[in-house]
């Protein structure tokens, strides 16, 4: 069994080794410690200075990324928390994005910032965002997310193939679940990857009740949820959890789905959830039955004690009930 | 530590005159500013441009300093520090005036140019942590990076951030300081607690405050530091004091008459052509001629191509 963090940092090494290029910089990313959720563990013992643990700078750093990546060379940046991305704004954006475009020929950027995000884990407002809404539709800026699905090597190295700054997410609680590996979710579900998109299933069900769309970090939570609509609601469900968030990749069968839902951990309004919406609608117009279902964490900062979190978070209970709600 | 070079006695009073090479450079920037500005009162130009009257000498006396293989990062005021590293004024003016054989296709226009080891753009401060990426790629091989920024903008943390991470680091980076003691409208002394020099040194940076407008004596002072840069791959602060004789952005000089006067006393353009008028008058001519015949030739080319991805 492989945990999520364990693989991501393989996934570094591996890189790391394949291609002498490749530069990892963020803060407390070195030996012994191997930053926060260790996910660098290991790479500065192995790769000297293209490992740097660097200075509180998460401008600068991600600033010294895309130096890095203009000369030539690629990095991997670590954001020590998905909140901090905010730091790093305007390098993002205002450089890093716009540089691929703004000189009148395509300035490849090979860039990659590493965001753990999420919450359910008691950090508090500060330490458990889900910030990927703030970062949609930038020109010149991807959006990927870790998946249990996706192997990590691969995601790697197509964010670089890209040539463009790439966030990449990494939800905190999806660290330590393992990789699903052979086809097999569970008892249940069954699942396989087409178009980058990982599609997981009942076998047999050709038209689901609902098919899920989701971000990496809710995978566990949709499928609690697929799982008790199945066995006490009757209810099949399909997910579908791309690990490119955008610009997103087509999604396969939605045509035959009773009912379309996306369920993401980013706050309400202005969501990622409501961009799958906007792109979805046109094409499946004719065959949906209802409105595109959105389902996202409460307009609220996340608080730190459980009990406070778990209710502004997104939670197996309520997926289940908002579906079951649309389909009666 | 800070380094002092003092100016040498002497050399400030008895110029001698510049090798027509610098002065022919010298004047084809002032006259390419000049222009610029023109343009804009016969309405060619649009948008916004920031001329560097009176500042031209500072990347004329660096250019000699430059090596090839280095990287420029300039700012929104960069015309002069492209001309003077980028014998391309066709493609500079194109690129302001979205025409043909514009540098970058005229999307960049005026603060955000790419050619050949030369970026700019428009987010003060924004340049330094990227300098800071390009120099970690060139510690060790002799070249620096090279990154222009005005006394504003120290303002911005980012610079603090890069030059802590410069000095950690130990890499080639040049900043060189136009402290021309004003940002866009509000004086340095409105703007900044303490002085360069200071800020420098908290970081263990290498300063270096120059008040010369000679390019030789800028030339002496500095390679020496700038030998230092390269071979013990360290960054250096070189702080010009300096003088902006135009507005900030085309016609938007807020400042009494009598203070653009006193910064005009500076000004390089009225010593030599007095001190010097042989050969200035025909160098003088012959660049505001050139730059007459490059301005006429690339506003009649037709407009510029995108070609997006
Ligand atoms: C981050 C940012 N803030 C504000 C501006 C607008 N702006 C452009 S130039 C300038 C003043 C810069 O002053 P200084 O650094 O002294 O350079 P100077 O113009 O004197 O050459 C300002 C405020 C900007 N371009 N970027
Ligand atoms: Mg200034």
């Amino acid at each position: 069994m492989t945990r999520v963090s364990e693989h991501l940092n393989q996934a570094l090494h591996d890189l790391m080794e394949a291609d002498p290029r490749v530069h990892v910089l963020g803060e407390d990313v070195s030996d012994p410690y191997g930053g926060a959720f260790k996910v660098t563990r290991g790479l500065s013992t192995r790769f000297g200075d293209r490992v740097r643990s660097t200075p509180l700078s998460e401008g600068a750093l991600t600033g010294v990324g895309a130096g890095l990546a203009l000369a030539g060379d690629r990095a991997v940046v670590e954001i020590m928390f998905a909140d901090f991305a905010a730091l790093a704004f305007d390098q993002l954006v205002n450089f890093a994005a716009k540089s691929t475009s703004m000189y009148g020929r395509p300035v490849p950027i090979p860039l990659v910032v590493r965001c753990p995000s999420g919450g359910n884990r008691g950090y508090g407002p500060t330490h458990s965002q889900s910030p990927q809404k703030h970062f949609i539709g930038v020109p010149g800026l991807s959006l990927f997310e870790m998946t249990p699905f996706h192997d990590a090597g691969e995601l790697f190295a197509r964010m670089f193939a890209l040539g463009q700054p790439c966030l990449f997410f990494e939800d905190k609680v999806l660290y330590t679940r393992r990789m699903y590996s052979g086809g097999v979710v569970d008892d249940l579900f069954r699942y396989e990857l087409a178009g980058g998109v990982a599609r997981v299933f009942l076998d047999g069900v050709t038209e689901p009740d609902c098919t899920l769309i989701a971000h990496g970090g809710m995978t566990h939570r949709a499928l609690a949820a697929m799982r008790e609509l199945l066995l006490e609601e009757d209810l099949a469900c399909e997910l579908l959890v791309p690990a490119r968030l955008h610009p997103l990749p087509g999604l396969p069968g939605l045509e035959r789905a009773r009912h379309v839902c996306v369920v993401e951990d980013g706050s309400e309004g202005g969501t990622w959830g409501a961009e799958v919406a906007r792109l979805l609608y046109p094409r499946l117009w004719s065959t949906l039955r209802r409105p595109i279902g959105l389902i996202s964490a409460a307009d609220s900062v996340i608080p730190a004690a459980p009990h406070l979190e778990r209710e502004v978070l997104v939670q197996p209970g309520r997926i289940r009930h908002t579906i079951v709600e649309a389909l009666s | 530590m800070i380094v002092t070079v003092p100016t040498p006695a002497g050399m400030r009073n008895a110029p001698s005159p510049p090798a027509d090479e610098d002065l022919e450079l010298l004047l084809l920037i002032r006259h390419f500013e000049l222009t610029l500005l023109r343009l804009f009162e016969a309405g060619e130009l649009s948008g916004t441009t920031h001329t560097c009257l009176g500042q031209e000498y500072i990347p004329v006396a660096l250019k000699p300093l430059l090596q090839a293989d280095d990287h420029v990062f300039s700012n929104h005021r960069g015309h002069g520090h492209f001309l003077a590293r980028h014998a391309e004024p066709y493609g500079l003016l194109a690129e302001i005036m979205g025409r043909e054989g514009a540098l970058c296709a005229g999307v960049g226009g005026s603060q955000h140019i790419y050619h050949r080891r030369f970026l700019s753009t428009g987010v003060q401060g924004e340049s330094l942590p990227v300098a800071v990426g390009v120099a970690l790629t060139l510690k060790g091989s002799g070249a620096l990076a090279c990154a222009y920024i005005g006394d504003g903008t120290w303002g911005e943390g980012s610079v603090y951030e890069a030059l802590n991470m410069a000095q950690l680091w130990r890499v080639p980076l040049l900043v060189v300081v136009e402290n021309n003691g004003i940002a866009q409208s509000t004086p340095t002394s409105a703007q900044m607690s303490g002085d360069i020099a200071a800020r420098a040194a908290a970081f263990d940076v290498l300063h270096h405050r120059m008040t010369s407008t000679e390019v030789d004596e800028i030339r002496a002072e500095l390679a020496p530091l700038v030998a230092v840069v390269r071979g013990d791959g360290r960054p250096l602060v070189a702080e010009f004091v300096t003088h902006r004789l135009g507005p900030h952005s085309k016609g938007d000089d807020t400042r009494p008459p009598e203070e653009i006067a006193r910064a005009g006393d500076h000004d390089w353009y009225a010593r030599y052509a007095r001190m010097f008028p042989d050969p200035f008058d025909r160098l003088d001519r012959e660049r505001r001629e050139l730059v007459e015949r490059i301005a006429a030739e690339v506003t009649a080319r037709p407009p510029s191509v995108w070609e997006r991805r």
